[in-house]
């Protein structure tokens, strides 16, 4: 075998291989391509012919995880490790606190009323309950009840968009919109959990929440599932606002818009104190913020007819973006809703969790709203009765008591009672001595036939902390007389007197 | 009008006397009659042609005097074994016999409203138990339909976008107005983006008129809806004024709880006048009542856990659990289909979220390994726990957890369970305790037990059960306690009442009556629906029964079709299911007789050859049995052919054999 027999042979397998090249379809213009780009311009050829390879290099390349941190292990390895994991208990054991939370609650046997029969046998004025205007036990309300029971049965057994949509919700709906004067009206089948689905339905990533640092619970975990960016103005402090308002404003001048609101309540659940909505309004409608109202406490209690904070400080409701209110409170129905123009409320309908994910609310609480909001609209001087009874107990509290005060609006029903700093100081209380302190006075107005309650508060996982001082709640009824209502503020003040006289 | 047909075999249904099914509260004791029956089927030419008449009427007989029906309707007719014996021939609006004069009209409109809530059960024979049959759970078998039927889809959604741009395109320039909310306005950025607002606005909009709609009346076995019309193309409605009485098959009414009389509705009425209306509190401040108590001391006991709490709004319990549960530092993992609620409870959590594939053990198996031997990201601290989510019946899905495959992984891999029993619980099992009752598993290998009280009982409401301590400590750190308000007295009254009967402790039988009309219902429209050759989701108990639709069109289409037919179904579409596999949704009822679901079926039947969607190749079971003596069980149908080298034929049953067959098959003990 000589060198030229190799030069033949190497020669016809090139021809070969070369034959079948431009057997294959499209080589032709691979060829001439290749041929005219490198008599133009050999360099261009090589870069090409370099980014060819590199493509090929990358697409053959060995896969790696793009998880940072991951670190290989082999399943003895694993199984060693799965072995030796021991987890902590699902649930820790309760804290004092919390034991005493729960073994004092009361359990009140038979139904709910102005005197209430407890679990022990024994019967005591109940100014625990938010039934301000005693319709629970009001005969013709529950009459309406049993027929509705008796048309509807009890439970609408699916959610609002799968057949769950009842006539009857329909019609407490556009009763608590013609009653707020609003455009429309959605319904929630918990108050609960009305504002939490109420707020992520609108405010997203990206979006700007400036929210009153005092706000409650429920609003709390709306914004924290909203995944908004917050900041927090003082409670109730309007200059605060309108310096956030004017930061954000600034902030903000050069970047997309993006929706804003203010998030605030009309009577705030921890603290019972009311917010200044004219103000509000007025700096929404200057730095261009939507409103969110929390009406769950104001919703039926302010207002010469009980339509809330927008009766009460004569704001057009229609002015307010979004009202939230309660209808499990005074109306002793069941459920909370969303009140706004008809753009708002067709948004939820499809994209407020609590709504389209839940089952709708049971007929009988539903036509119990339309019955009880119908009364109030039709007896003011139930409203202003309940006013007076509510500056009667306050007279017995606030005054004159060295120990405490009262934080609450006067209008308000419910009257939160907060130590006094300097008590406190003297006494060096921490904030759970406090609640110790408080759950013994509550003891004490129930050993004397007064049901009270501390103002129950959780803390929670949302950043940054809220700090709701410990604080009793009286709630007011038109259920008792007035003598009543002042015979059990006396009670209530003497036994905060002898609790706390007592603790050294 | 339903077709009704007529069949030429002069006994139907009737099962063999000797076997039937044993609600037995002992464990899996299906083995034994099981093969003693397969011997009878194997030597009988034709197991129907050897019951006698006469023996089945007697077995009626005994049957029903036994066991009291839930409408004393059948109680005063006793010629009713007459008229089941040849259920199949008579017309449905005739009156079910003609050796009873008929009820004066009041009487006669009484029983018409309670059986609009609650049908009288046909015949004895439409009963069985729901029970795991034992051995591994099997894995569903997921359908396909032929590749035509996925491209048309995607096309469908191709066409439908691009009409929806070019809409968009011109409404724009020429009919501003209706894209005003869609734009910044006056400083104020738009509410909605014109972005997320497509979907609604261009695809939803099309079929709107099949959602929301409104109803009037119980949600029982009949649901009345309020007509209603639009002119603008789905944008606004108007009532007409008109109701129209239709079939429910939409209510979660498992087992036709829903109903304004008899024992349940008596005793909330009872309760009402009592009570009042509602506690006016919440549960942590004076909103505990003595039936809060003893509501929660009875869920404890059906469940068979220690303890358990209360609250007003399925929903709201699981978005309020999980803050209590877990917390940073600790894994969450989920099953991708869990519900939006169990979600939303999540994301408050503030814990690590991981998914595994729905109800893939292996995928489970694998995060878990991955989970633990890892520990938390960049840190590589171990997780302080590991809590694993699951439903026990997928509402969309119908398919059931692998409760068996979580409790061995759970035992390896020392995670926390809890299950979401919002549909499972009162639907499923023996006794209707839910999934562990099915499968035979002691409720204590279940960390936490979450329930709704919504739907099987026909009130409202969540609950959550597990051991004393747990609950003691959750009361006092969940939200639902502190700021939820406290449960109505009726919605208790209703729950208490259900509970009992399910029970037995109320009118003894009538539970047990309900929960295994159930179990037939949900098995008989199943494998009617199989047979007639439709794909069908989910397990074979699960009275959540989802027929598959794939094109986006064929969802208003279908929805029409059934209204037409008077028959209110529920379709879903994307983006609750993946974007092909849009769906109607059957949920069954006890309250439904087999003369619905037969009318239910001759409609799908109908509307099936209209609409083509007869797409299934029969490997999720409905085959034709071998031979008209042997029907091979659906679920192992596959195992059947393949040990058989069987090609898998496609079936396409007629509508006059599915009903023929239906009842025997569905009751065989190979099932």
């Amino acid at each position: 075998m000589d060198i030229q027999e190799t030069q033949r042979l190497l020669s016809e397998y090139l021809q070969e291989l070369a034959n079948l090249f431009h057997r294959v379809p499209g080589s032709a213009i691979f060829l001439r391509y290749v041929r005219s780009s490198y008599q133009n311009d050999p360099i261009r050829s090589a870069v090409e012919l370099f980014l060819f390879l590199f493509a090929v290099r990358y697409l053959l390349a060995p896969k790696y995880s793009t998880k940072p941190g991951v670190v290989q292990l082999s399943e003895d390895e694993i199984d060693d490790l799965v072995d030796e994991w021991t987890p902590e208990p699902l649930v820790g054991k309760p804290t004092p606190l919390e034991e005493m939370e729960v073994e004092k609650r009361p359990v009140i046997a038979g139904p709910v009323g102005p005197k209430s029969k407890l679990s022990n046998g024994r019967t005591v004025m109940n100014l625990g309950s938010y039934n301000f205007y005693n319709f629970n036990t009001n005969e013709s309300i529950k009459e309406k009840a049993i027929q509705t029971l008796r048309n509807y049965g009890v439970g609408p057994c699916g959610p609002r968009g799968f057949y769950g949509t009842q006539d009857v919700h329909m019609k407490t709906e556009a009763d608590v919109a013609s009653y707020l004067g609003t455009a429309s009206c959605i319904m929630y089948s918990q108050a609960f959990s009305t504002i939490s689905s109420v707020i992520p339905a609108f405010s997203k990533r990206g979006d700007i929440i400036v929210a009153d640092r005092g706000v409650n619970f429920a609003i709390r975990k709306g914004i924290q599932i909203s995944r908004s960016i917050v900041r927090w103005y003082d409670h109730n402090d309007m200059e605060d606002l309108e310096r956030v308002l004017a930061k954000i404003t600034k902030e903000q001048a050069r970047k997309p818009l993006t929706r804003r609101f203010i998030i605030t309540e009309g009577l705030f659940e921890s603290y019972g104190d009311m917010s200044d909505l004219p103000k509000i309004i007025e700096l929404k409608l200057k730095y261009k913020f939507r409103l969110i109202l929390d009406e769950s406490w104001s919703f039926g209690v302010l207002g010469r007819t009980g339509r809330g904070i927008t009766e009460h400080q004569n704001v057009d409701a229609a002015e307010v973006d979004m009202i939230v209110g309660s209808l499990a409170g005074p109306l002793v129905a069941g459920g909370g809703f969303c009140a706004g123009s008809e753009e708002i409320v067709h948004h939820q309908r499809i994209s407020a969790a609590a709504y389209t994910f839940s089952a709708a609310l049971p007929a009988l609480l539903s036509t119990t709203a339309s019955a009880t909001i119908n009364i109030l609209q039709n007896s003011p001087e139930t409203i202003s009765h309940l006013r007076d009874l509510t500056k009667a107990m306050w007279a017995q509290l606030d005054p004159r008591s060295d120990w405490v005060r009262c934080t609450s609006a006067l209008e308000n029903p419910i009257l939160i009672l907060v130590l006094k700093p300097e008590v406190v100081a003297a006494k060096r209380l921490s904030p759970e001595d406090q609640q110790f302190v408080l759950q013994d006075v509550v003891d004490e107005c129930l050993a004397n036939g007064v049901l009270i309650t501390r103002l129950k508060c959780l803390d929670d996982n949302f950043e940054p902390k809220q700090k709701v001082p410990a604080a009793l709640k009286v709630c007011v009824t038109i259920g008792l007389t007035k003598k009543e209502i002042e015979k059990s503020g006396t009670i209530i003040r003497h036994a905060i007197t002898k609790v706390l006289s007592r603790r050294k | 009008m339903p077709r009704r047909l007529s069949s030429t075999s002069p006994v139907n249904d009737s099962l063999n006397p000797s076997s039937p099914s044993s609600p037995g509260k002992s464990g899996i004791a299906v083995k034994a009659p099981s093969k003693t029956n397969r011997l009878t089927q194997f030597f009988s030419t034709s197991p129907r042609a050897k019951v006698e008449p006469q023996t089945a009427r007697a077995a009626l007989q005994t049957a029903s005097g036994a066991n009291p029906p839930i409408s004393s309707a059948s109680l005063s007719l006793p010629t009713i074994s007459l008229s089941t014996a040849t259920a199949d021939k008579s017309d449905m609006n005739e009156p079910p016999t003609t050796l009873f004069q008929p009820p004066s009209p009041e009487e006669a409109r009484r029983l018409a409203k309670q059986h609009a809530q609650f049908g009288p059960i046909g015949h004895p024979s439409h009963r069985y138990t729901s029970r795991h049959p034992g051995g591994p759970f099997p894995e569903p078998v997921m359908d396909e339909p032929p590749y035509y039927y996925l491209i048309t889809t995607y096309i469908s959604y191709l066409i439908l976008i691009a009409f929806g741009h070019v809409r968009d395109f011109f409404g724009k320039r020429f009919r501003e107005e209706n894209y005003r909310h869609l734009k910044p306005r006056n400083g104020y950025a738009a509410l909605n983006s014109d972005f997320d607002n497509f979907y609604v606005r261009r695809l939803k909009l099309r079929i709107n008129d099949c959602f929301e709609r409104p109803v009037t009346g119980v949600p029982g076995r009949n649901i009345t809806l309020i007509d209603r019309a639009t002119d603008d193309h789905n944008k606004n409605f108007y009532l007409t004024g008109t109701t129209t009485d239709t079939l429910n098959l939409s209510s979660y009414n498992y087992l036709g709880f829903a109903q304004s009389e008899g024992p349940c509705a008596d005793i909330t009425e009872e309760c009402i006048r009592k009570y009042g209306i509602t506690p006016v509190s919440t549960r942590a401040e004076v909103g505990t009542q003595d039936l809060h108590v003893e509501l929660e001391e009875l869920v404890a006991t059906f469940v068979d856990k220690q303890s358990s709490m209360v609250f007003s709004m399925g929903f709201g319990t699981n978005a309020n659990v999980f803050p209590a549960l877990v917390g940073k530092g600790d894994l969450l993992i989920s099953d991708e289909l869990n519900h939006a609620s169990i979600r939303f409870g999540a994301r408050l959590s503030g814990a690590s979220i991981a998914m595994f594939k729905h109800n893939d053990m292996h995928d489970l198996e694998a995060k878990l390994r991955e989970a633990i031997s890892q520990g938390q990201p960049r840190t590589h601290r171990p997780w302080k726990k590991i809590l694993v989510v699951v439903e026990g019946l997928y509402s969309m899905e119908g398919s059931m957890c692998n409760l068996p495959g979580l409790i061995a992984l759970k035992k390896r891999y020392k995670f926390y369970l809890f299950v979401d029993e919002a549909h499972s619980v009162g639907a499923i099992g023996p006794r209707g305790r839910g999934v562990c009752d099915y499968f035979g598993i002691d409720t204590k290998e279940v960390d936490i037990l979450m329930g709704t009280l919504t739907k099987s009982f026909g009130a409202n409401g969540g609950y959550i059960a597990a051991d004393k301590v747990m609950i003691d400590k959750l009361k006092a750190t969940n939200s639902g306690m502190y700021y939820g308000e406290s449960t109505s007295p009726a919605v208790i009254a209703q729950i208490i009442s259900a509970l009992r009967l399910i029970k037995g402790e109320l009118i003894p039988g009538q539970g047990e009556e309900r929960l295994q009309r159930l179990a037939f219902n949900s098995r008989y429209l199943r494998l009617g629906l199989k047979r007639l050759g439709f794909i069908v989701y989910g397990h074979d108990d699960s009275p959540i029964i989802p027929v598959l639709l794939f094109n986006p069109a064929k969802m208003p289409a279908f929805s029409h079709e059934m209204l037409k037919r008077k028959i209110s179904v529920v379709i879903v579409g994307y983006p609750a299911t993946p974007l092909v596999s849009s769906r109607a949704r059957f949920c069954v009822s006890a309250a439904h007789t087999k003369e619905d679901l037969d009318r239910i079926l001759t409609a799908c039947d109908e509307i099936g050859n209209i609409l083509q969607l007869k797409f299934s190749t029969g490997v999720a079971g409905g085959g034709t049995p071998m031979n008209e003596d042997m029907a091979p069980p659906p679920e192992k149908e596959i195992q059947w052919q393949q040990k058989r080298n069987l090609r898998i034929v496609p079936p396409r049953w007629r509508i006059e054999d599915v009903i023929r067959r239906g009842v025997q098959d569905v009751k065989s003990p190979l099932y």
